[in-house]
């Protein structure tokens, strides 16, 4: 098992874990499993501003096209270069090196959620 | 509303597989078992295993009238409606007892059985000679098995002499000591059989070539990779690259015409001809790493031309693609377009269909 600990999750299926005063950012082993094989990702450039729960960029799966959202607000400080040519490292291994970006100067967001609550939305959500 | 699918007789396996399952056409089928990526590379480079029960099988009775298709040849068809829209695309198989089988597609069927119905000659009333046409489709159990490792793997499950059967012919016979019709037929781009079979063996069948193809790399391959591969390959999809509002000439399916002959539709299509195509579906190759998607707009110097009816990425060959409709002056190979990917241009060259050849056609 992935160490999850320290980090936190969107409903919309983003991780975030912060270091210090940087953050990283990725999807959920959920979302990996319900996108399918990632074959492509449109990501912010460094330096962009992102809101807390504002469009991060997008992540193409062979199924569809799907909106990413910052789960914290931040200065995006580096994207993965290597999802360009590996972007099935996001299904292979979604919170290590399938990391999407990093964000500084953060703006936390009071609305995510523990990895338990995350767990407990995630069940909810499939017997629905 | 409550939306139930129905399941084939290999739903079980699939779940004992681990598939994650997905409504097509009102049946419930395998979309991937493992990853569409290996699915896709399984069945390019070794040989994957497919359930096609869905597809729907009508039973048509030798009218005497038709001009009469080789026994044992399998051929692709459309029906046309009275504007020369096409109502499905088909194959039909000559069967020894001078009828025909026709295999199209799962959301189609009931609208096929009755269309076909309403045209049939008995039902005119002259020369009625009861029903003419059975559906068939809940009886029979499809199993594809497609790549380059398919044609040695059946054969070493069958006494019958597999390699006499041609591309887009078949046989009867047995496979893994389940009576099948075997066709060289397949929707991959890859050599292969498809196998009919009654829906109480198909589980047997299924079981038999998992196990016998072990050795040759098999593995299931769901609805996700059976789209991946088409579309490499050129094939259609109906619903997405042409629908009851689409004619042949425009879906690029001239071939399968003969104008010469009477039929639904021959009129409105002559029409069409001398009138000139307003459209004509083409294939796109990405030149960045955009995905075109179904819907998506084509672009010629900023200004909305056409639009993408099938894309993705091609595994096979490491970049996007595309089948896109644009006007006829534009559909020359190396004319340069773009897709609107999310208010983008992302920029796409045309090139000649298929996408993908396999290696070694035999």
């Amino acid at each position: 098992m992935p160490d999850l600990s320290g980090m936190r999750f969107s409903e919309s299926h983003e991780w975030v874990k912060q270091d210090g005063d940087t953050a990283t950012v990725g999807i959920t082993e959920y979302a990996q499993s319900q996108l399918g094989d990632v074959i492509y990702l449109e990501l912010p450039t460094v330096g962009q501003q992102l809101d807390a729960g504002g469009r991060l960029g997008v992540i193409e799966s062979v199924k569809a096209a799907s909106d990413l959202y910052s789960p914290v607000g931040g200065e995006v400080a580096d994207v993965n270069q290597e999802l360009t040519d590996h972007p099935e490292y996001v299904n292979q291994d979604p919170y290590g090196k399938g990391w999407i970006i990093k964000l500084r100067a953060i703006k936390d967001n009071p609305k995510l959620l523990d990895q338990k609550a995350y767990d407990d939305f995630v069940k909810g959500k499939s017997h629905a | 509303m409550v939306v139930t699918a129905e399941r084939t007789p290999l739903y079980e396996e699939h779940v004992r597989l681990g598939a994650q399952m997905t409504n097509f056409g009102g049946w419930l089928m395998p979309l991937q078992y493992s990853s569409i990526r290996e699915e896709h590379r399984t069945v390019r480079e070794a040989v994957g295993l497919f359930d096609l029960s869905h597809m729907g099988e009508l039973r048509l009775k030798d009218d005497g009238v038709a001009p009469r298709l080789r026994t044992g040849r399998v051929q692709y068809a459309l029906l046309c409606n009275e504007h020369g829209g096409i109502v499905d695309d088909v194959l039909v198989y000559a069967l020894r007892d001078g009828g025909y089988l026709l295999v199209v597609n799962a959301g189609n069927q009931d609208g096929d059985f009755d269309w076909i119905k309403a045209h049939a000659p008995s039902s005119a009333g002259e020369g009625h000679r009861g029903d003419t046409i059975l559906n068939v489709g809940r009886d029979w159990a499809l199993v594809g098995v497609q790549g380059p490792k398919a044609v040695d793997l059946v054969q070493r499950l069958t006494s019958s002499e597999l390699g006499g059967v041609k591309y887009y012919a078949f046989i009867e016979g047995r496979v893994a000591d389940v009576a099948c019709l075997i066709s060289r037929t397949g929707y991959t781009g890859e050599d292969g059989f498809e196998l009919f079979c009654g829906n109480h063996d198909a589980a047997r069948l299924w079981r038999a070539l998992l196990e016998e193809g072990q050795a040759d790399g098999i593995g299931p391959a769901g609805l996700g990779a059976r789209d991946t591969l088409r579309l490499e390959a050129g094939m259609r999809l109906y619903g997405n690259d042409m629908d009851d509002k689409t004619n042949p000439l425009e879906a690029g399916l001239d071939w399968t015409l003969s104008l010469d002959k009477d039929f639904v539709g021959r009129d409105a299509i002559l029409r069409a001809r001398q009138r000139g195509l307003g459209r004509i579906l083409v294939g796109l190759r990405m030149l960045d790493r955009n995905i075109p998607r179904h819907g998506y707009g084509v672009l010629k110097e900023g200004q909305p031309v056409g639009v993408v009816s099938s894309g993705n990425v091609s595994f096979t060959l490491g970049y996007n693609i595309a089948m896109a409709y644009v006007p006829a002056a534009l559909a020359e190979p190396q004319t340069r377009l773009a897709v609107d990917v999310r208010g983008s241009a992302a920029p796409a060259e045309v090139v000649s269909l298929p996408f993908y050849k396999r290696p070694h056609p035999k």
